[in-house]
């Protein structure tokens, strides 16, 4: 870990001056990914520019009848949040799912979206890795890669987002708020993260000194037929293998709108909008769902230690919109493990 | 005045002595230790598994303001000249690792240099940017695609044993009705105790050493120094008062010791070295081992013939051996037996004995064939480990001390209610899940060691037992103070006991499970010596009703000294110390095992193990729902931390059944998954209803304390029953662990 100099902005214009200001500057949330890569030489920021004081942590509900999710609210206030929990309980569920009490106690929400993948590689300085060092070559390839990609990869990067947050973000269609040198925009959610293609080393879209202000959730948020599920390799404190988010909204057995995002697959939450669609108007039987799990799963690709992933994500996503027209998953019970 | 023995702690369950310090956070870990006037080490560890060093580029962080040195092998003193100085107690056979000695690259994860400065920070950053240049060259590291070149060991390590070899394994196998063979493997696994490797040396003005080290066995390291370093016994202290745990990890003097000495040597100061977690990875491993087994039954489901193989990695620079396979020739009735064991040298680092070495391997290789042999013989498989049951050890083809592994089995099965499962795999069901119950067992050496301690008592009452044992969280403090108080029968409160510090009477590492035998031995022989002393000062009191009794005519109880045959005729304790004028008695004593009873019997602890599982077929999921865990170790001293220590055992089997593994990527000859976020052990979630028993074994001739102890028999058979209950479950046989979702599938 390098020397480094933090400061604490008491602005969000303030914080993205602050950025700008400084050779190799960060943004520090709750410090629970960024503080590990820095002490394994992963990311060597020079300053450091602390959130916490920003009057970003707040959740409220937006004039179109949504819900704002502050940047720098932590993980757990937002999971237990009472509206989040009666209107939005997937992604409580979601977060819950992740990390543990304490990790969720201190991330924040954007620190959730920006986190880095957990690829072993990409942790270990030993190793070639194009994501650390673009062009250094990617070791999870033809290596031990049972937590990688299945979907979307590419030649040099097969890395996985690691977040849960973000698959039930993705399912919800949220909405990210940031704030940059040049002003500030809105990123639709399945423009924020992005996929490896030939340039592993940007996970998202953001610009340089871009700053996360809010995730905005849209009004609809299938609190009636929703399912978390994740797979791991222990009940509770570990990245998903595969993970799937499902919101389904019903007529009779009817599916009139369905969302359906995976996490563990890809180098971004992967939200299928064509297998979606192959839901959307049919009964919500078994043979619906198995369509819908071979579509998402039709271009997956396995790397060797991961080849399990394929059919594992799709037993995932029957087991889920199963779960999720089956109303199995309630917005009361968010506390129980989503584990099946 | 009351009869009633209060004083009679033994068998009881009394809490930790030492538990108020540890939750209010004053019980002191190697690297907490406050000494003025600190520098800090920094351990820079090797990218590569095998090759050079060409070159160390020292000068440019050594210009940072507040780095003080670097140590390398381009700059470390003359040290001992042969490689034998390094060896510990505990070392196999081969020639030790000697840090900092070449530019040689033996693993990957080698320490090549630390660096030292003012604070620990700077030491970290200054590490990241040491450039070193390497010259790489091949290594080999996949002991599954080398296990034909696995070779039979050589004895170098003590308590090896090479594998037994009776009657005609093949002729027996021919005869049988019913046979299997099948190939068991599972992957590394590293010993990972939540507390971090550390060490502080506290240089003193006069050069002298106090040495806070992690480690389990006080006197191997400062042998290890004085051999080293040339530090005679007062030179150098070395003292460990806790441990957050160990598990064997601590059995052997590792590399944050002699770097921390070097350099408080070297530099004159005082140094703390912490590794990172990372590294901890660098410590030595439970071998990725492949084990085949081979069993054949006659018509009444006897055992006919026998085969155990296993084959493991050792460094390129040791021989690591463990017992694998061994225990197949005594766990049950057989008259051909066939064992085999070999070891391949790899550009790894050289293994260490984790909990139960080789015993927790065996016991998943033996236990799931049995299960196995079982169903290909169609009988229930308690039933045909019924039939098979061993009254004598017959690899020494000796009576056993005591065993009571038949009581075991029943009640394991009365507790678990195994009467009620069907055979027939996946036959039994709750809601959408598969239910399987599974069981298994094991054996495991009931040791004792030579040790010393030393016991003295003030004129207050106030007495301290001490003994340099180890205590890495399974209770000793507590059971030397138990020992002690019932002993000399006084309250458990005016009883201090101490160990982990060279400066006490000398004990062995703590390790093999025997440090409640040897050390509860020693405290109980020295509390018995200053016994006789006080009854010697007690029969000089005026009208002493002692007067003219032997020690054995005597109890100490409730703070009395009596004659056993007339309880009402007694002396206050306090009186005697009082009356002496003596501000202090003291006594010294020390134990050895008798050599007799070892020749004349096995010794040996058994337990049974009995999981239910529950399993959801399509997602591969696994949850271990219940397990009961019966064990016979002889007298159990204190119920409470012996019940802990199996729970924790419990713990550890389910771990290695579903998801414990350091995997390594042999195009690297590295370890990938080394952290806590990669490196799964189970969390609370994972763990369910747990049921410990103890049969008691009266047993007078493993010791004088009858005890066999608990420390990793309770390890045994856990996984395998875990695995046999899968299979109940699903019809499904998995071989190779961790059994992760990917293998259900
Ligand atoms: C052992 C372990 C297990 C875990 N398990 C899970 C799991 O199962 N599921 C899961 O989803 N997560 C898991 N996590 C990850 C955890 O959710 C993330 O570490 C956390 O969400 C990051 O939030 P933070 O506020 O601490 O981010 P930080 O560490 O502070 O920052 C992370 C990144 O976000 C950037 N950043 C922070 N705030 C902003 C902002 N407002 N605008 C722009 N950039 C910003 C930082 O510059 C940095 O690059 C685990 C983490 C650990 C350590
Ligand atoms: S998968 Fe991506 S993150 Fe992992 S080694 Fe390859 S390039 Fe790096």
């Amino acid at each position: 870990m390098n020397p480094f100099t933090l400061t604490r902005a008491a602005s969000v214009d303030a914080a993205v001056r602050d950025f700008s200001g400084h050779e190799a500057a960060a943004y520090i949330g709750g410090g629970t990914n960024l503080l590990d890569l820095m002490k394994e030489n992963v990311a060597h920021p020079q300053h450091l520019v602390g959130l916490n004081k920003l009057p970003l942590s707040s959740i409220e509900s937006t004039t179109g009848g949504g819900l704002r999710l502050g940047a720098t609210a932590t993980n757990a206030d937002t999971a237990w949040h009472a509206e989040v929990q009666q209107r939005y309980p997937l992604l409580s569920q979601a977060i819950l799912a992740g990390a543990s009490p304490q990790l969720r106690n201190m991330a924040t929400n954007a620190g959730n979206l920006m986190q880095r993948t957990r690829c072993y590689y990409f942790y270990d300085t030993a190793t070639p890795c194009n994501k650390r060092e673009p062009g250094s070559g990617c070791a999870a390839i033809g290596g031990y890669n049972r937590i990688h990609a299945i979907l979307g990869t590419s030649d040099s990067c097969i890395a996985t987002h690691p977040s849960d947050m973000c698959v039930a973000l993705a399912a919800l269609e949220a909405v990210v708020q940031v704030q940059g040198p040049d002003g500030s925009r809105q990123i639709k959610f399945e423009d924020f993260h992005r996929l490896p293609e030939d340039a592993p080393e940007r996970d998202n879209t953001l610009q340089a000194g871009e700053l996360i202000t809010s995730i905005d959730l849209p009004a609809q948020g299938f609190a009636e037929n929703f399912a978390y599920l994740k797979l791991r390799d222990r009940q509770s404190y570990a990245f998903a293998l595969v993970s799937v988010a499902v919101g389904l909204e019903l007529d009779g057995n009817t599916i009139k709108e369905a969302r359906l995002a995976l996490g563990g697959v890809a180098h971004k939450p992967w939200r299928d909008k064509a297998a979606e669609h192959l839901l959307k108007g049919q009964p919500a039987t078994e043979a619906t769902f198995r369509k819908a799990a071979e579509a998402v799963l039709k271009e997956a690709k396995g790397q060797g230690t991961n080849d399990f992933k394929i059919e594992l994500a799709k037993r995932a996503i029957v087991r889920a919109l199963t779960q999720a027209a089956a109303g199995e998953q309630k917005a009361s019970d968010v506390f129980t493990n989503s584990n099946p | 005045m009351s009869t009633d023995s209060n004083t009679k702690y033994v068998g009881k369950a009394p809490s930790r002595v030492e538990g108020p310090l540890k939750v209010t956070g004053q019980a002191k870990y190697s690297a907490e230790f406050s000494v003025p006037d600190l520098v800090y080490g920094y351990v820079v560890s090797s990218p590569v598994a095998k090759g050079k060093i060409r070159k160390i580029h020292a000068d440019k962080i050594l210009a940072l303001p507040g780095v003080i040195q670097v140590f390398s092998h381009e700059n470390v003193p003359t040290l001992a000249w042969f490689d034998r100085s390094y060896k510990d107690d505990v070392a196999p056979g081969g020639s030790p690792f000697r840090p900092l000695h070449d530019d040689e690259i033996k693993f990957s994860q080698q320490p090549v240099a630390l660096v030292v400065a003012e604070t620990f920070e700077l030491a970290r950053y200054a590490a990241s940017v040491l450039e070193i240049e390497y010259e790489q060259e091949k290594h080999a590291t996949d002991v599954e695609a080398l296990r034909e070149k696995g070779q039979e060991p050589g004895s170098g390590k003590t308590g090896y044993k090479p594998p037994v070899r009776r009657g005609n394994a093949d002729k027996g196998l021919s005869k049988a009705e019913h046979r299997i063979k099948q190939e068991y493997i599972h992957g590394t696994q590293h010993h990972n105790p939540m507390e971090i490797f550390g060490a502080t040396v506290h240089y003193h003005p006069d050069g002298k050493l106090t040495v806070y080290d992690k480690t389990q066995g006080v006197y191997n390291c400062q042998q290890y120094l004085k051999k080293v370093f040339g530090l005679s016994a007062d030179k150098a202290r070395v003292v460990n008062l806790f441990m957050g745990g160990g598990f064997g990890a601590g059995l052997r003097p590792q590399y944050e010791l002699f770097l921390s000495v070097l350099a408080a040597l070297e530099l004159k100061r005082s140094i703390r070295l912490s590794l990172t977690r990372q590294q901890m990875f660098s410590l030595g491993h439970r071998p990725h081992t492949v084990q085949t087994v081979e069993l054949g039954t006659g018509p009444g489901g006897e055992l006919l013939g026998l085969k155990h193989k296993a084959v493991h990695e050792t460094s390129r620079f040791e021989e690591y051996t463990e017992n694998v396979v061994n225990w197949s020739g005594m766990l049950y009735q057989c008259p051909d037996v066939h064992l085999e064991y070999e070891v391949v040298p790899l550009d790894v680092f050289t293994p260490l004995d984790m909990r139960a070495p080789g015993a927790a391997t065996g016991s998943i290789g033996l236990e799931v064939a049995m299960d196995e042999m079982a169903y290909e013989a169609g009988i229930d498989p308690l039933e045909f480990r019924r039939r098979n049951y061993a009254d004598r050890d017959q690899n020494e083809d000796k009576p056993f001390s005591s065993k009571k592994l038949r009581e075991v089995y029943d009640e394991g099965a009365r507790r678990f209610g195994w009467d009620q499962r069907k055979m027939e795999p996946r036959s039994m069901r709750e809601g959408n899940k598969l239910v399987g119950w599974g069981m298994a067992g094991g054996v495991w050496d009931a040791s004792m060691q030579k040790a010393a301690a030393k016991a003295s008592i003030t004129a207050d009452g106030k007495l301290t037992v001490s003994s340099a044992a180890g205590e890495n969280g399974t209770g000793t403090y507590t059971v030397m103070t138990q020992i002690a108080a019932e002993t000399l029968g006084l309250p458990m409160e005016a009883v201090t006991a101490k160990l982990g510090d060279t400066t006490l009477p000398e004990a062995p590492v703590q390790g093999g499970s025997w440090t409640a035998a040897t050390v509860g031995s020693a405290v109980k022989s020295v509390c018995e010596a200053l016994g006789e002393k006080l009854l010697k000062l007690a029969q000089k009191m005026d009208d002493s009703p002692l007067k003219g009794a032997k020690p054995e005519d005597v109890e100490f109880v409730n703070g009395l000294i009596r004659l056993r045959k007339e309880p009402r005729q007694s002396v206050v304790l306090r009186d005697v110390l009082q009356v002496s004028g003596e501000r202090e008695i003291e006594a010294d004593s020390s134990v050895m095992p008798n050599p007799l009873n070892m020749q004349k019997y096995s010794m040996h602890a058994h337990n049974a193990v009995f999981v239910e599982v529950q399993v959801d077929e399509d997602l591969g999921t696994i949850h271990v729902t219940r397990v009961v865990n019966v064990v016979a170790a002889g007298r159990i001293i204190n119920q409470k931390t012996a019940r802990s220590q199996v729970l924790g055992s419990v713990v550890w089997g389910i771990s290695m059944a579903l998801m414990e593994e350091t995997v390594m990527d042999h195009r690297y000859g590295r370890y990938m998954n080394h952290n806590y976020a990669e490196y799964h052990v189970p969390v609370n979630a994972d763990v369910r209803d747990i049921e410990v028993h103890f049969v008691e074994e009266e047993d007078p001739h493993v010791n004088p304390l009858g005890v066999k102890g608990i420390g990793e028999v309770g390890l045994l058979g856990v996984a395998a029953a875990i695995t046999n209950a899968v299979y109940h479950a699903t019809g499904k046989r998995v071989r190779s662990l961790p059994l992760t979702i990917d293998k259900l599938l």
